[in-house]
């Protein structure tokens, strides 16, 4: 088993989850200049919706397939609905306001939808049912394999499905159209006839779907949820769609599977890389720590939360407008 | 400050400058002898609590230099807070049998937590706020990681498991954290604790309308009304941005030290979003920018959740038999509701302060 081609599918996979929520995130900025913090608790609802239906199901002796599609189609439009009413009772009313204000109202939204999360399903870590049983399937190369399961195959899969119908959404439709004549200049999208309230709910509500899905397959691939599962994943999508470019659909992919694929690496590598012992061949002084203990590390895997933030500071740093943005990113 | 009184006073009294001094002194004595009423009443644990609530006010006014005065939302405050108190648990503890004295330590605090402040803001400041905004709430979460892992391989914070017995202060020979008695008169540290936390109040309440009122006050609120109007003015507008990280950072890094004084023992749990999501909630239901206003908020959504714990509790478990909501999720959905509707219906804050109500009701271009 070779690690680089393991984390590779490792990171692919939670790469393309980030890359679905970093969606959500790149089209409401690009339509209202917004970053929509509660968009993280959005996916956590849905991963909180789809346990309940999973759960409920679980015993009723329906297919499993059917049991998470069901869960999706439950997850999908409450998470839409959250999406929506979010935007019409907290930015909405906000839009012409000072910019500090729906930013303060955003944090605001999350903290209520993080405690009625609470309320429902409760303080703990919830145990995902796992009722598609977890095959893996060997993947060889020349030089080295690596395994995959069904669920990774499945999470990429719906994702690139989800990525293509979007793209086709926007650019194929007129709904689409309308949505990119707002985001370009929602004043004289208005004049043309364009309705610009109902196509930014729909946006949010769009987001909000794909939201919805993304915390299925974060449910299902970790098999763990709880209430604030919604802001590290969030911190991290906001990172992806900031790496490719923010307001850019194609940067936000772009932006997901690479923070996916450098939090995977950075888990499997950096605790070997900065492993005492290591360290003590090219620096002195890690001597006395090799001997106590051969294994310690200076960033083991307990850092791997900290990656996506450092992409971050490190993009904002040296080029904010992302990898394929085009805009300046302190436009006013 | 006169007009609040106008309405109680007969005609006569109300322009009198030695009326509002008079209500200074009955304030002072009043909260002067207030904490020995509370622990004659038995309710010890009210001094605690007001204690605690008094940092509160320090840390609120410390994020409202960064929010109030210069407009930049700062979503990770707690990480300087947290920066300060293991300073002074790491320098004034057994964990590495060091006992720095507190007029050391505070400095040393606050100038580490002043370096994270500018480290962090130098790459985002120049961006927009919503960067800032994320950056920071990432910050303070990363914080919060290597607080409980920088256990290992050499065992700096201790981990999750915190450092305790830490120094309480001791000053001009006296020391905080025991009972001093002077013939039949004893003084619990709690109580000594707030008459320090209070003069130490002052102090920081004095700093901030000083500040306020400075060139560097006017210049950070041209920068929160109009960036671009600003620059265009001869200010700038980095390094004032800067600035005012800095010092809410420093502010943050002070009030950490004195907790950790004060508690005696840390650890990374007392610093979650949480935390930095309740005090933005005081700054903004205060009133972003108004000194006074984001003291009342402190306090108020300091006490309000402490008088919930003692009556939402116990009405629970007699009306319905069982606990459905508990006072710290109550608690947290009234800082969500209360920042959601402050923003939609009042967005000056209680206390409006007049510049910023003008702003905030003012439309954007």
């Amino acid at each position: 088993m070779d690690t680089f081609l393991q984390q590779l599918v490792n990171g692919l996979t939670l790469g393309c989850v980030y890359a679905v929520v970093a969606l959500g995130y790149t089209m409401v900025y690009g339509i209202v200049q917004l970053i929509n913090f509660a968009h993280g608790e959005v996916v956590m609802i849905g991963a909180m919706v789809a346990f309940s239906v999973i759960t409920a199901l679980a015993g009723s002796g329906m297919p499993p397939l059917a049991i998470v599609l069901l869960s999706l189609l439950a997850a999908i439009p409450a998470c839409m609905l959250v999406g929506y009413t979010v935007e019409r009772i907290a930015y909405r009313p906000l839009r012409n306001a000072p910019r500090l204000a729906p930013l303060i109202t955003a944090i605001g939204v999350s903290i209520i939808l993080q405690h009625v999360a609470l309320l429902i399903w409760g303080r703990n870590y919830i145990a995902f049912p796992q009722i598609v049983r977890t095959e893996s399937y060997v993947l060889t190369t020349s030089v080295n394999s690596a395994t995959i399961t069904n669920i990774q195959i499945a999470i990429i899969v719906l994702s690139v499905v989800m990525m293509a119908g979007l793209i086709a959404l926007i650019y194929k439709t007129r709904i689409g159209i309308a949505m990119r004549a707002t985001s370009q200049n929602a004043a004289v999208a208005g004049l043309m006839g364009i309705n610009v309230n109902s196509v930014i709910s729909f946006t949010f509500i769009i987001g909000a779907g794909l939201g919805a899905v993304a915390g299925v397959m974060v449910g299902s691939y970790y098999g763990i949820a709880y209430y604030q599962m919604g802001f590290l994943l969030g911190l991290k999508a906001f990172s992806a769609a900031v790496l490719g470019g923010i307001g850019n659909l194609g940067g936000a992919v772009l932006g997901g599977l690479l923070i996916g694929v450098i939090e995977a690496f950075g888990a499997g590598y950096m605790g070997d890389v900065t492993n005492v012992c290591t360290l003590n061949q090219f620096l002195p002084g890690f001597a006395a720590m090799c001997d106590a203990n051969s294994n310690a590390s200076l960033l083991g895997s307990n850092y791997k939360e900290v990656y996506a933030f450092v992409v971050l500071i490190l993009v904002l740093r040296f080029r904010p407008s992302g990898l394929l943005g085009e805009r300046v990113s302190d436009r006013a | 400050m006169t007009h609040y009184i106008d309405h109680i006073l007969p005609a006569p009294l109300r322009k009198h400058p030695a009326v509002f001094w008079v209500g200074v002194v009955l304030i002072a004595a009043a909260l002067a002898v207030m904490p020995f009423v509370l622990v004659s009443h038995s309710m010890t644990s009210w001094v605690r609590i007001t204690n605690f609530a008094i940092l509160f006010v320090f840390l609120s006014l410390g994020l409202n230099i960064v929010v109030g005065f210069a407009g930049l939302l700062d979503l990770g405050y707690i990480a300087f807070y947290a920066v300060g108190a293991y300073v002074y648990a790491l320098l004034a503890s057994p964990h590495f049998g060091l006992h720095l004295p507190f007029w050391v330590i505070l400095p040393i605090g606050a100038a580490v937590a002043c370096l994270f402040g500018v480290l962090l803001g130098a790459p985002t400041l120049k961006l927009r706020g919503d960067y800032l905004a994320i950056v920071t709430l990432g910050f303070g979460e990363i914080v919060r990681i290597f607080m409980n892992n920088l256990s290992e391989p050499i065992n700096i914070t201790n981990g999750p498991k915190g450092i305790a017995t830490i120094d309480s202060i001791k000053l001009f020979g006296l020391d905080f954290g025991t009972t001093t008695r002077i013939g039949d008169f004893a003084m619990p540290g709690l109580i000594k604790y707030y008459y320090l936390l209070m003069f130490m109040l002052i102090i920081i309440i004095i700093i901030n309308l000083r500040l306020q009122n400075s060139r560097i006050g006017r210049a950070w609120e041209a920068i929160r009304e109009d960036e671009l109007a600003a620059r265009a003015m001869g200010i700038n507008t980095i390094n004032l941005k800067l600035l005012a990280f800095a010092m809410g950072a420093s502010f943050g890094g002070l009030a950490g030290g004195v907790f950790a004084a004060i508690q005696g023992f840390i650890s990374p749990e007392s610093f979650t979003l949480t935390e930095s999501v309740m005090i933005l909630a005081m700054v903004v239901l205060g009133g972003m920018g108004n000194i006074w206003g984001v003291v009342v908020g402190a306090l108020l959504l300091s006490f309000v959740p402490e008088l919930l714990r003692y009556t939402v509790e116990p009405a629970q478990k007699a009306l319905f038999g069982r606990q459905i909501i508990e006072a710290e999720v109550l608690r947290m959905l009234i800082f969500g509701f209360a920042m959601v509707a402050m923003m939609l219906f009042r967005p000056a804050g209680l206390l409006p302060s007049a510049v910023r109500k003008r702003e905030l009701a003012r439309k954007a271009d």
